[in-house]
């Protein structure tokens, strides 16, 4: 290893890790250029190559970029929209604001947006993202400054996307997708900082609304296409790799830069999908309720890997940050964050599973030097999909959440049996552990109202 | 050596896993795995046929290349797959996949699949002279 190895976790959840985390994360330690630590958050898990949960940097000159590191799902991640509404509000529409969503988000195996791109238009759309998404008509101004890079994700090369990349998003614009993937009418159920949940809009008994999605087809296909051909440019090179998945190129080599051309392209994908998904889901609210109105309150990436400074040894550098299943989470005063959310830190948003809480945590001046201000991106499974299957019927779980109060819409009993809440690790004791190791800190807990299921 | 498929555990995805008494027939097997974690294979009628080829420098990563070619035919034509016949010369793959399109109600597909991953792969020849294809699928 070239540098350590950090784990942040409680001792129950480190009990509990797969010992595959540590195996992948010592892997990453080893990686040329790497920078100060291989982390992984409390809610790491077994991944690609990477630990799903690590997070590395690597120097510019010296290091790589991996496409497993970053992963298929290229920028999948969260956007939470406040809705102005509280609790009460929604109960008397409750379930027709859930049919209503559900009939508005294609969602699901096989589910179509109904926007085509042309192929000059998918350019735009990659060079773009979410700009590019409320230049059509697709939301306000009001939303970028909202989103991790204004909306558009610089340095982006629509060149360096396939034909089969872009085929794949033909008909996948504006979809939630499936898996883990939802929308999600909550409640702020509990609050931790009120001073902070004030400066992002949000106070208890406030409705919000969670998209959780990534860059669809064309991300995946992005991931597909540059592992293998890294895994081969290494076997060519006589590189030996201690696992396939971690599979890199130098940052300065040909096949680095044009890396990072396709996967930013495909960060703006996922944030011009959101984008999409946002104004659907504004149109669903104004036939139920006409006098809501949607603002967003941020929009955070799970999965990328971006150019950023910090400080190392006491010297401001240029990085290269890979998050895998980790959430950007900048402390107070951080230049890139809105001017109105400068006090307070950046919002990270942190998604649970269907009938379990979900949180918003505030980022850390502490946090930028524990692991370049990074956090924990969710629950992470308990148990295979399989096992879920066995333990659970789809219809059970549906009748169980309803009688909770909470509303599934889902095309598929069998996705809602392999996605069931107890098929996930406790999100609430890898949010604790992230406040206590000053990764962020927490601001509220949300507990779902509605849920719409992929 | 039966020709069977199979799924194994993986904490986030599934593993798909097919034998048979020739490498292309593990190839066919792990393909049946792959729709089983979409719907039931036996559920989809084989009435349209799919060409496919895939190259790749090694065995292991020709498998990858053959799931990898299913999911991007699942996902842009939406249809499922319930039947395949593979030749592999010489780092080359040429198959057909029979299936049929997506049909919400019937087949009541599960989730998607992002891609064919690298992890637990491995394609080999067993003691008893058959063949085994394996990999953990992202979805």
């Amino acid at each position: 290893m070239r540098v350590p190895v950090v784990i942040f976790a409680s001792r129950a959840l480190m009990q509990a890790m797969d010992a595959k985390v540590l195996e992948q994360a010592c892997n990453v330690a080893a990686l040329p250029g790497i920078v100060q630590a291989s982390y992984a958050m409390p809610d790491a898990h077994w991944g690609y190559g990477f630990p799903i949960g690590g997070v590395a940097a690597f120097d510019p000159g010296e290091g790589v970029v991996s496409a497993g590191g970053v992963g298929f799902d290229i920028s999948c991640g969260v956007r939470t929209l406040l809705t102005g509404l509280r609790r009460e509000d929604i109960q008397r529409v409750q379930a027709r604001l859930a049919d209503t969503l559900f009939a508005r988000i294609p969602a699901g195996v096989g589910s179509t947006g109904e926007l085509h791109l042309s192929a000059k238009e998918m350019d735009a759309m990659l060079q773009g993202g979410a700009r590019w998404a409320v230049e059509r008509g697709y939301g306000s101004e009001a939303d970028l400054v909202r989103i991790e890079e204004c909306g558009c994700m610089h340095g982006a090369d629509p060149r360096a996307v396939s034909e089969q990349a872009r085929r794949r998003q033909r008909d996948e614009m504006g979809t939630l997708g499936s898996g883990n993937h939802y929308l999600e009418l909550q409640h702020v159920a509990e609050v931790f900082e009120p001073a902070v949940a004030a400066a992002y809009g949000i106070a208890a008994g406030n409705v919000v609304v969670s998209i959780h999605c990534g860059s669809r087809g064309l991300g995946h296909q992005i991931g597909i296409e540059f592992l293998k051909e890294m895994v081969i440019a290494a076997r060519d090179a006589g590189i030996v790799l201690p696992d396939r998945e971690l599979a890199c190129a130098p940052l300065a080599s040909a096949l680095g830069k044009r890396y990072l051309g396709a996967m930013r392209a495909a960060i703006n994908c996922a944030l011009a999908n959101r984008q999409i998904l946002t104004h659907l889901t504004r149109a669903a609210f104004r036939e139920v309720l006409p006098e809501a109105r949607l603002p967003l309150l941020y929009d955070v990436s799970h999965n990328t890997c971006k150019e950023e400074t910090h400080e190392v040894d006491g010297l401001r550098r240029r990085l290269f940050v890979h998050r895998k299943g980790a959430t950007r989470a900048f402390g107070p005063g951080h230049p890139e964050l809105p001017a109105e959310f400068r006090a307070a830190g950046q919002p990270v948003l942190i998604g649970g599973s269907m009938g379990t809480s979900s949180y918003i945590l505030a980022g850390l001046a502490n946090g930028m030097e524990r692991a370049f201000g990074s956090a924990c991106h969710g629950a992470g499974r308990a148990m295979s999909r399989h096992e879920a299957t066995r333990r659970w019927q789809g219809r059970a779980v549906v009748d169980e959440l309803a009688g909770r109060g909470i509303l599934i819409r889902s095309p598929s009993l069998r996705g809602v049996a392999e996605e069931a809440p107890l098929a996930y690790k406790d999100v609430s004791s890898v949010v604790d552990a992230a406040d206590a190791a000053g990764l962020a800190r927490k601001v509220a807990r949300l507990e779902p109202l509605v849920c719409i299921k992929g | 050596m039966v020709t069977r498929w199979e799924h194994f555990r993986h904490e986030a995805d599934i593993g798909v896993r097919g034998f048979g008494a020739t490498r292309e027939a593990a190839f066919e097997q792990a393909a049946l795995a792959l729709t089983a974690v979409l719907t039931n294979p036996a559920e989809v009628a084989p009435r349209m046929p799919v060409r496919i080829t895939c190259n790749a420098p090694e065995d292991a990563l020709l498998f990858c290349d053959w799931l990898n070619a299913l999911i991007y035919e699942t996902a842009t034509r939406h249809m499922l797959f319930g039947r395949f016949e593979v030749r592999i010369v010489d780092g080359r793959l040429e198959a057909t996949a029979w299936g049929e399109p997506v049909d919400i109600g019937r087949h009541r597909p599960a989730v998607e699949i992002k891609g064919a991953t690298y992890t637990e792969l491995d394609v080999r020849r067993l003691a008893d002279g058959g063949w085994l294809a394996q990999c953990v699928v992202d979805v």
